[in-house]
């Protein structure tokens, strides 16, 4: 089971983000726990100050952008 | 006339219409054809191309660059990066706090969110493209300077402590972000993906603003704002500014709404004062401000620049008068 954390404020690409990951863990038949994180202090603690961010098993994996389908397929399958 | 968007626009609304566009239904869809033909070509292109090289720009990056430094490199640096530096409202909030957790004095943040907004490459090129080098340059140079002055200024009167305290609580985590190898096709799929998302984001208010452009400039009579606009009015300037403040508007989105008005023969500093207050301020920025600023600082925000739009405004219409 990978934890996964989006990491968004209001933008909307927050909910791409989440979307590519459920779609594409289903696909892949990964099991993940989802979460969208939107508290500002929480975000910052992660060092980000651009949204969306990915964090998976709690490291920072990626920040500033949507990340790529094939990112987000070699994430899920790590 | 060999632009060719104008080109299109006379195809369009010349030719293949008829319309006269000394007339105000071809004047006005003339204009909204050539603007929208122009603005979204532009704004694409530009995005994609920095979007290329984005990846060296991170909120993250430049805040690494401030911090620590010396007021005297600060100001310059904060006021520099946020001009070439877009960032969407909702990025005010992280930048804020990210800045004062690496100690960057508030007056140097406080510039760099006046200076981001206003000033940015897509509204630049697309100045000079469809009003001119001239006005352009007058437009970014005066963006600096508000955003320099303001930021002194805050800093100046210290209002620290009318910063939510929680901000001062927040511990920013060292973002220990993988550096993955950037090939260029890994750029261009970014670059790309900002282009979907900046266009998904901005066309509605670009669309807005060209609208009111080419209403202004098809239906709306020269003598109108030579009665209520000219130089002569001396109230003129501060309703402008009045009416931009809650206004929210991305500078590109203004463009057209500023070249109409020129074309009517509205003074250069009236305009400038629009566009800036309309690009600057906006309710839904100070609404996300007031997470971490308490209102008297948001009203010390306001006022200065204000004060600095209209000043701005008095000045180059003396200057071009």
């Amino acid at each position: 089971m990978k934890d996964i954390k989006v990491l968004g404020g209001c933008c909307g690409n927050c909910d791409t983000v989440m979307k590519m990951f459920e779609a594409q863990a289903k696909a892949l038949g990964v099991e993940i726990a989802l979460e969208k994180v939107t508290d500002m202090a929480a975000i910052l603690g992660y060092g980000v100050m651009k949204t969306p961010g990915v964090v998976i098993d709690g490291k920072l994996a990626h920040a500033g952008s949507v990340p790529s389908p094939s990112r987000i397929d070699a994430w899920l399958k790590e | 006339m060999t632009d060719p968007f104008a080109f299109l626009a006379d195809l369009l609304v010349v030719r293949l219409l008829g319309l006269d566009m000394a007339q105000s239904l071809g004047g006005a869809l003339h204009f909204f054809i050539e603007d929208t033909a122009k603005i979204f070509t532009l704004l694409a292109l530009i995005v994609f191309v920095i979007g290329l090289f984005r990846s060296m720009m991170s909120p993250e990056r430049v805040r690494k660059l401030i911090g620590g430094r010396r007021r005297i490199v600060a100001y310059p640096a904060a006021v520099g990066l946020g001009a070439v530096t877009p960032f969407c409202s909702c990025s005010s909030i992280p930048l804020f706090i990210g800045f004062l957790e690496a100690g960057i004095p508030l007056g140097v943040t406080m510039a760099f969110l006046i200076a981001s907004p206003m000033i940015n490459e897509i509204a630049v090129v697309i100045l000079a493209t469809s009003i001119g080098l001239q006005f352009a340059v007058i437009y970014v140079v005066t963006g600096l300077s508000v955003g320099l002055i303001g930021g002194l200024l805050i800093d100046g009167m210290k209002l620290e402590r009318y910063v939510e305290d929680y901000v001062w609580k927040i511990r920013m985590g060292e973002s220990a972000l993988p550096d993955h190898p950037e090939s260029w096709a890994e750029r261009a799929a970014y670059a790309w993906g900002e282009v979907k998302s900046i266009l998904k984001r901005l066309w509605l208010y670009v669309f807005i603003g060209i609208g009111i452009g080419a209403f202004l400039h098809g239906y709306v009579p020269q003598e109108f704002f030579t009665q209520y606009a000219s130089v002569g009015n001396p109230f003129a300037v501060p309703l402008a500014v009045l009416i931009g403040i809650p206004l929210y508007g991305s500078a590109t989105s203004v463009i057209p709404v500023a070249e109409a008005l020129l074309a009517k023969g509205v003074p250069v500093g009236t305009v400038l004062a629009l566009m800036m207050s309309i690009a600057a301020l906006s309710l839904p920025e100070i609404i996300m401000l007031k997470q971490v600023i308490k209102t008297k600082l948001i009203a010390i925000f306001v006022g200065i620049l204000a004060v600095a739009f209209i000043i701005v405004g008095y000045g180059f219409n003396f200057i071009f008068s």
